[in-house]
């Protein structure tokens, strides 16, 4: 059993729920319910930020351009963004593709969630600030150039499906070893693990909130590995963080999807 | 109608202000000096415009853009009216930036230009400090400079946008310790704020209490701990913050 909070759609804040070890069923509100007879909504209120090239590789890959106009020299203080309340759908929510294009970015990511109020936190004492973990899907458009703020490639309505849950984090032993998968129709697309983050949990809290501060409830994405698969309209996309869930979308043309969101 | 937000005996109250007077919702008339000023109103996204004012693009050399530059801001970032600023020991740039803050009221997207302003709720003043040092070429402007903590003093009033009867002919004005520094007009920006509106709701969805902060005119200069900054636009109010020296 895995203690985690859950957001029910109808619901009008979060509830703590026991998960079974084997992900299937829920014990919630005094009853014990099948996971897929769980209406899920999204289980954040805060903001959610996220960091680019924080993978070693994914930084690797793009460090040669960093010394070239318009760049110049390598980023100093994380490159952070956001992924605005608009973005954001829950689990077995349908991720909108707009009109022009025939391919989307899948960005998986481990999210922190923040517990209570961070400012200027040391990274010795950073994990005591985590409330626990979640699963984002930073949906893009793709692109290349990391020069301009891409707002319209990365801030689009339905573009961050995160959840299923928060998985309490004192559940988890090492959040700095963890295996991220990303399936697309269930066939692997990606692997990764968070043993390659460049910054840390620890050490992303303590530089994010070195002049920026965290309310409880906020979500510091870890950022996206390397070679982030594409995909399609109709395609199912899994996302499975060892120990936190799997976190399902299907890809929907946004036409099909309009005025049926609320 | 001018609605602000204070911390009025202990609590967080809705005020509104009449002949120069600030009442509470219950109409009870309050001395503005018992007042801590918050932000107008709870932000949901705040949305800022980059180099929208011709004459700011030039002074800084850059091409005016030719689609709207737009970044994201944390809601760290907002602290009402009469508060301080802080300016880290580290920097040797630190600039206000007068801007109009416009906010919405309406849930829309895809929002024809003709309609923008039935989406729009009302006005207020922003100053979005900016600090120069941290400004890097990614994702530029980067968190570091542009959504540190207390950086963007805001309000004091919302302001109805039936008040108003020009949002793109309006004055606005920085002063330092009194000191005229900035000032422009609205009708000076790149992209107006039917055009800002339509632009972002062709692919996003806007909602009631999002704020977009429309760019600063040119005359950025270093404020220095201690300096008085005032920002005014006409109609819409004047915001008073001061800058402090980081403890420690």
């Amino acid at each position: 059993m895995k203690r985690i909070w859950m957001k029910r759609r109808g619901k009008d804040r979060l509830e703590p729920a026991l998960l079974n070890s084997v992900g299937e069923s829920v014990f919630i509100d005094g009853q014990s319910l099948s996971i897929d007879a769980v209406s899920l909504d999204v289980p954040i209120s805060g903001t959610v930020y996220n960091v680019l090239f924080n993978y070693k590789k994914a930084y690797e890959m793009f460090r040669t351009n960093m010394y070239k106009p318009p760049y110049e020299k390598p980023p100093k203080y994380p490159v952070l963004y956001m992924k605005p309340m608009n973005t954001l759908i829950a689990h077995r929510s349908s991720i909108p593709v707009p009109a022009s294009f025939k391919e989307l970015m899948i960005g998986p990511s481990l999210g922190l969630v923040i517990g209570k109020r961070a400012t200027k936190v040391k990274e010795q004492d950073a994990l005591s600030y985590i409330k626990g973990l979640i699963i984002a899907n930073d949906v893009q458009i793709p692109h290349s150039n990391y020069y301009r703020p891409a707002i319209k490639e990365t801030a689009r309505d339905g573009f961050c499906p995160i959840g299923p849950w928060i998985v309490e984090h004192g559940q988890i032993e090492n959040i700095d070893q963890l295996q991220i998968r990303v399936f697309i129709n269930g066939r692997l697309a990606l692997e990764n693990n968070t043993s390659n983050l460049l910054r840390s949990a620890r050490q992303l809290i303590a530089s994010v909130t070195d002049f920026m501060t965290l309310t409880e409830g906020d979500v510091l994405l870890t950022g996206i590995p390397e070679n982030a698969p594409l995909a399609k309209r109709k395609d199912i996309v899994t996302i499975e963080i060892e120990r936190v869930g799997r976190l399902e979308n299907e890809l929907v043309d946004e036409a099909v999807l309009e005025g049926g969101r609320g | 109608m001018k609605r602000g937000m204070v911390l009025y005996k202990g609590k967080v109250q809705s005020v509104f202000e009449r002949d120069g007077h600030i009442y509470t919702e219950g109409k009870t008339m309050i001395n503005e000096k018992d007042v801590h000023w918050l932000p107008p109103i709870e932000a949901k996204t705040i949305f800022a415009l980059g180099l929208n004012y011709r004459e700011h693009a030039k002074e800084l050399t850059f091409q005016p853009p030719s689609e709207p530059l737009v970044f994201l801001k944390g809601k760290n970032s907002l602290i009402g009216h009469m508060n301080d600023t802080v300016r880290p020991k580290d920097v040797t740039y630190m600039h206000y930036e007068c801007e109009l803050a416009v906010i919405i009221g309406q849930r829309g997207k895809r929002i024809p230009i003709k309609d923008a302003y039935n989406y729009v709720r009302g006005y207020t003043v922003a100053n979005d400090y900016a600090f120069r040092d941290y400004l890097e070429n990614y994702y530029r402007p980067n968190f570091c400079a542009k959504s540190r903590d207390a950086s963007t003093p805001i309000g004091p009033w919302l302001v109805d946008k039936e008040d108003i009867s020009n949002p793109m002919n309006l004055t606005l004005k920085t002063y330092v310790n009194g000191v005229l520094v900035q000032e422009g007009n609205t009708s000076d920006m790149i992209f107006s704020i039917p055009e800002i509106i339509a632009y972002l709701s062709e692919f996003l969805t806007l909602q009631p209490g999002d704020i977009i902060l429309t760019g600063t005119p040119k005359g950025a200069l270093n404020t220095k701990v201690g300096d008085e900054v005032v920002t005014e636009i006409e109609e819409i109010g004047t915001l008073v913050n001061r800058v402090v020296d980081e403890i420690g």
